[in-house]
């Protein structure tokens, strides 16, 4: 139907977005774990007056600034490629998704932005009291900064709260609660700044691991693991049962991405959960090429539909079930779908002709279709559906999904152990001679990394091909311009963020490297 | 109490917020404006120390500014997001690397083992400064002259290519360059941020020679601003401007619109007139007298002026972003803005502001007690 979408387009402006968007996300997790750690140790500096705590605050917020500065840098694209390179997106769902990007301007990156200015150069100009103030509402602004941002993620996957206009083509908002506290947000929120909690939580042990090993700074070693690994611990706990609800969440919004996220092909009720899983290049079905299956697994049986919903017999739908349905469970097909988007998209058509003409009982017929609960349901719902040819283009990268999914939760346990470790070792002050531990910390600081990423890539390949779930798949979504102009700006980016990240590394490394300097002036 | 305003009105409310937002942006491009001015007025390291400094800690909120004028355009005028952005792509992608360049140079450009040296942060700062500024200033020159593109809604139903909105010409927003009412501008907002700096430096820098300099180089800014300024707003007030019509909503070119905008909403014409004037005022004054507080003067005079110019391109019936390949296509706050519902929860949000600036000026006020000096910034910690 669309033979005039270049394909190649859609896949270059994907990987400009995802690009750009993980070296944000390269420095994102820090600020927010890292800000509030500096508020604790702050806070402790103000009531003790121990001007060793003071230098300790000062050597962690060096570093901080210098994550924060190229922060923003990758984060100012990000806002403006939904126009530039998502246009039809920015229109299709604009009215809803633009108001919590304008709400993050105001109210977090404001706040951000002027007590960062007091917390670095307020401490020889204001009282201590007010500086703590602005080191905690640095921590609050970033955090805030990421509650909105992912409130308007949260839309995506489960669109709420909004009616499609005909007139001029859009869905536009009807209840601002609904998408503001839609539980979806609420778990993303809680699970992505806990991820960040606990990615600082690391980088402040493995750093001080790091001195501990070069028989450096002892004091500030010793005095940062004990407040990183209590604050990671409790971090990393809500950061599991909030990544549990998550897990549940796409369960039931986005059973494609569940499914993908543990490999699960065959449907079944009683489906055991894959522990550990190595899929096949190709095997089983041979129609869909990109079905595969499992090599070698470890199952526990029952569970995954105990986890999902409660009961051991529940039924879970696999790729297949979604892609040719499942009529005993009352899973319709792809092909289903498809034909009830065209149908919604026709409507459309057909309402614009009728406008075009002027012919007015046939437009108000049109329109009170797409205000009709029944039509709704039936068919507005699977509009996005209208738009793809192939069934099996609703199936995102199944091994990706699935293998970053796995090593994210292996590492969520990994972490608590971590933390538990050198909780009990710091309080007895025994982590000088324990090497490996410490050598240990210092290699757990990527994994921190790998793991935020990795989440990313769980959440947003998983629910390929739409970036509005069901309403608008990717290749609805792109801007009107042609595929060199996007290879020439993802290649730039790629250069210049490459470039920055190698001297913002050298810069992190170097001040690691020289210390706290002395007297914490 | 939102609730019950109509939807225009809150159109026209929200291209207020947009035009104050655009205003007080161009004020507080004075950052990119010195940027251009480290190496003209700082001889040495130590006085090039104190300018970066002095900068350095307003970068920010320049930033910060930019990114929710993005964010607010967006979430009240969502047509003109996917059309301007998606459209004039290269254009919007040459500013937006100007700004990414700027906002990691003044945290890396004096760190030890910065790869680059600092020279290259130093460079960075310049393109921000001097493209960075030109380019913007060019942009909202299309404002008033125009562009390539079409919008047709059907287009998501049909049976070709889903976009809604097309850029027409392959320059892909480039060709705004071309045309020297834009440039006029944009050359305009160039001299006019170096203006501002230089009247900032008078009064955030506390060193004699350097106070010297920024006088003479205030004068050798001047000259070149007027001319350009008043080009732009000469040719502006006479050539044809794109109305639509109230009740039909058609859009049509009509003859002198601006000037007409100005003579019939006559608070833009007294806006205008004032912020010249104080504009004036603060170069003039800070010329011949010894003088720190021209800053005021002429920052407040440049949200004036600029506001008025948002004003006379959006209201009274006028075509903001207007297209030259189909008129018909032209933006209008009418047409190219959000849900009503939309903008009235946007309207509570924007109550925010007054706090958001009474912090600002909390905040503010208690670090730039002291002005930047060579023993200043050999106090500080944290040296850009
Ligand atoms: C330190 C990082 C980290 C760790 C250890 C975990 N997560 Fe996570 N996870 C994230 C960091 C993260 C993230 C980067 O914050 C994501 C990406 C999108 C999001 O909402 O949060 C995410 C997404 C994400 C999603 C996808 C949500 C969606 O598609 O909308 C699920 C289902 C889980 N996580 C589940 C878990 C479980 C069960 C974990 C168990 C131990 C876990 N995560 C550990
Ligand atoms: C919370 C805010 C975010 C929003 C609104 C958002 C939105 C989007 C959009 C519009 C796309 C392009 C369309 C698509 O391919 O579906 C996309 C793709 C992608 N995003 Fe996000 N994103 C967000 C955060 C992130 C972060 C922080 C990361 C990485 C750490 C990320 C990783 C990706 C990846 C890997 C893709 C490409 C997926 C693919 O095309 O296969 N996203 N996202
Ligand atoms: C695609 C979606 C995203 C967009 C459009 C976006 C936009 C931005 C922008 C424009 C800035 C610079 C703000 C300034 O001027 O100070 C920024 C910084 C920031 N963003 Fe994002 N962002 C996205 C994803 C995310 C996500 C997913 C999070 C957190 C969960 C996040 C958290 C932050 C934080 C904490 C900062 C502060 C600076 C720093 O990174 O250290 N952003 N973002």
């Amino acid at each position: 139907m669309f033979d005039n979408i270049d394909l190649s387009l859609v896949n270059w402006s994907r990987g400009q977005f995802a690009l750009t968007a993980l070296y944000h996300w390269l420095f994102v997790p820090l600020t927010l774990g890292l800000s509030f750690i500096i508020a604790m140790m702050e806070t402790i500096y103000v009531r003790t007056g121990n001007e060793e705590w003071k230098r300790i605050v000062k050597f962690w917020m060096t570093l901080f600034g210098i994550n924060f500065a190229i922060g923003v840098a990758t984060g100012i694209i990000l806002e403006f490629e939904f126009g530039t390179n998502w246009s039809n997106y920015s229109w299709f769902v604009g009215d809803i998704f633009g108001a919590p990007l304008a709400i993050e301007g105001i109210m977090a990156f404001f706040i951000e932005s002027t007590f960062i200015a007091v917390m670095f150069f307020g401490w020889n100009k204001v009282s201590k009291k007010f500086h703590l103030a602005s080191t905690w509402l640095v921590a609050i602004g970033a955090n805030l900064s990421a509650l909105w941002i992912l409130v308007a993620n949260a839309w995506m996957q489960l669109p709420v709260g909004m009616q499609f206009n005909p007139d001029n083509a859009r869905n536009e908002m009807v209840n601002f609660w609904e998408v503001f506290l839609s539980p979806v947000a609420a778990t993303k929120f809680i699970h992505t700044i806990t991820s960040g909690f606990v990615l600082g939580s690391v980088f402040v042990i493995g750093i001080s691991a790091w001195f501990i090993l070069k028989k450096r700074e002892p004091v500030l070693a010793q005095r940062s693991i004990l407040i990183a690994a209590v604050f990671g611990l409790l971090s990393s706990f809500v950061l599991i049962f909030t990544g549990d609800s998550s897990a549940r969440q796409v369960a039931r919004i986005q059973p494609m991405k569940f499914a993908a996220m543990e490999g699960l092909y065959r449907g079944q009720d009683q489906a055991g959960l894959v522990v550990i899983g190595v899929l096949s290049a190709q095997r089983g079905d041979t129609i869909n090429i990109k079905n595969k299956d499992f090599i070698f697994s470890i199952e526990i049986p029952r569970i995954l539909s105990y986890m999902t919903s409660g009961s051991f017999d529940v039924f879970i739908p696999g790729i297949n079930d979604l892609l040719y349905g499942n009529a005993e469970q009352g899973v319709i097909s792809a092909q289903e779908k498809i034909d009830r988007g065209r149908i919604a998209r026709q409507t459309l058509a057909d309402f614009k002709k009728a406008k075009d003409n002027g012919s007015r009982e046939e437009y108000e017929a049109l329109k009170a279709k797409f205000y009709d609960p029944g039509f709704k349901e039936e068919y507005f719902r699977y509009f996005g559906y209208g738009f793809l040819n192939d069934i099996n283009s609703i199936v995102p990268n199944v091994p990706l999904t699935f293998y970053s999914f796995h090593i994210m939760v292996v590492l969520g346990f990994y972490f608590v152990l971590f933390f538990i470790l050198f909780l009990f070792f710091a309080f007895r002050d025994k982590l000088g001679n324990k090497r490996f531990l410490l050598r240990l910390a210092v290699i757990t600081i990527p994994l921190a990394y790998i793991a935020t990423m990795l989440g990313w890539i769980v959440a947003e390949v998983g629910r390929q091909p739409w970036t509005i779930q069901d309403l608008l798949p990717v290749v609805a979504a792109t801007s009107h311009i042609d595929a060199a102009s996007v290879q020439v700006t993802f290649w730039l980016f790629a250069a210049l963020f490459t470039a920055l990240l190698i001297a913002e590394v050298q810069i992190m490394f170097k001040q690691i490297r020289s210390g706290p300097k002395e007297g914490g002036k | 109490m939102l609730a019950t305003i109509s939807h225009l009105a809150l159109q026209q409310y929200w291209w207020a917020i947009i035009s104050l937002l655009g205003s007080i942006l161009v004020f507080l491009m004075f950052v990119q404006g010195g940027q251009t001015l480290i190496y003209t007025l700082g001889k040495t390291e130590d006085e090039r120390t104190m300018l970066v400094n002095s900068l350095g800690r307003k970068w920010e909120f320049t930033f910060t500014t930019l990114v929710t004028f993005g964010g607010a355009f967006f979430a009240s005028f969502p047509l003109f997001y996917s059309t301007s952005f998606g459209g004039a792509y290269w254009m919007w992608l040459a500013i937006l690397f100007c700004f990414i360049i700027q906002a990691v140079s003044y945290e890396f450009r004096s760190k030890p083992n910065n790869l680059f040296g600092h020279r290259t942060y130093e460079i960075f700062l310049f393109i921000n400064g001097a493209v960075g500024t030109i380019l913007i200033g060019t942009v909202v020159g299309t404002f008033f002259n125009g562009s390539e593109f079409s919008v047709n809604f059907g287009n998501l139903a049909g049976e070709g290519n889903p976009a809604i909105s097309r850029w027409e010409i392959s320059t892909r927003g480039f060709e705004a360059v071309l045309n020297l009412h834009n440039l006029s501008l944009g050359l305009a907002v160039f001299f006019l941020a170096r203006i501002l700096a230089l009247l900032y430096f008078m009064n955030n820098v506390d060193d004699d020679v350097v106070f010297k300099r920024t006088r003479r180089q205030l004068l050798i800014n001047a000259i070149p601003f007027l001319f350009f300024f008043l080009f732009f707003v000469v040719r502006l007030l006479l050539m044809k401007g794109y109305a639509y019509d109230a009740a039909t909503k058609v859009v049509f070119t009509e003859k002198f619109k601006y000037l007409h905008n100005l003579l019939q909403i006559p608070l833009t014409g007294v806006m205008f007139l004032a912020g010249t004037i104080l504009v004036l005022y603060g170069i003039i004054k800070s010329l011949i007298d010894y003088y720190t507080k021209g800053i005021w003067f002429s920052g407040i005079g440049t949200i004036l002026v600029v506001f008025s110019l948002f004003a006379i391109a959006g209201y009274n019936h006028t075509a903001y972003y207007p297209s030259d390949f189909d008129l018909q296509s032209s933006l209008t706050i009418e047409n190219s803005s959000s849900s009503r519902y939309t903008l009235t929860v946007m309207g509570y949000v924007s109550l925010l502001i007054p706090f958001v600036a009474a912090y600002i000026y909390v905040a503010w006020k208690s670090i730039n007690k002291k002005r930047i000096s060579t023993k200043e910034i050999s106090e500080e910690s944290h040296i850009y």
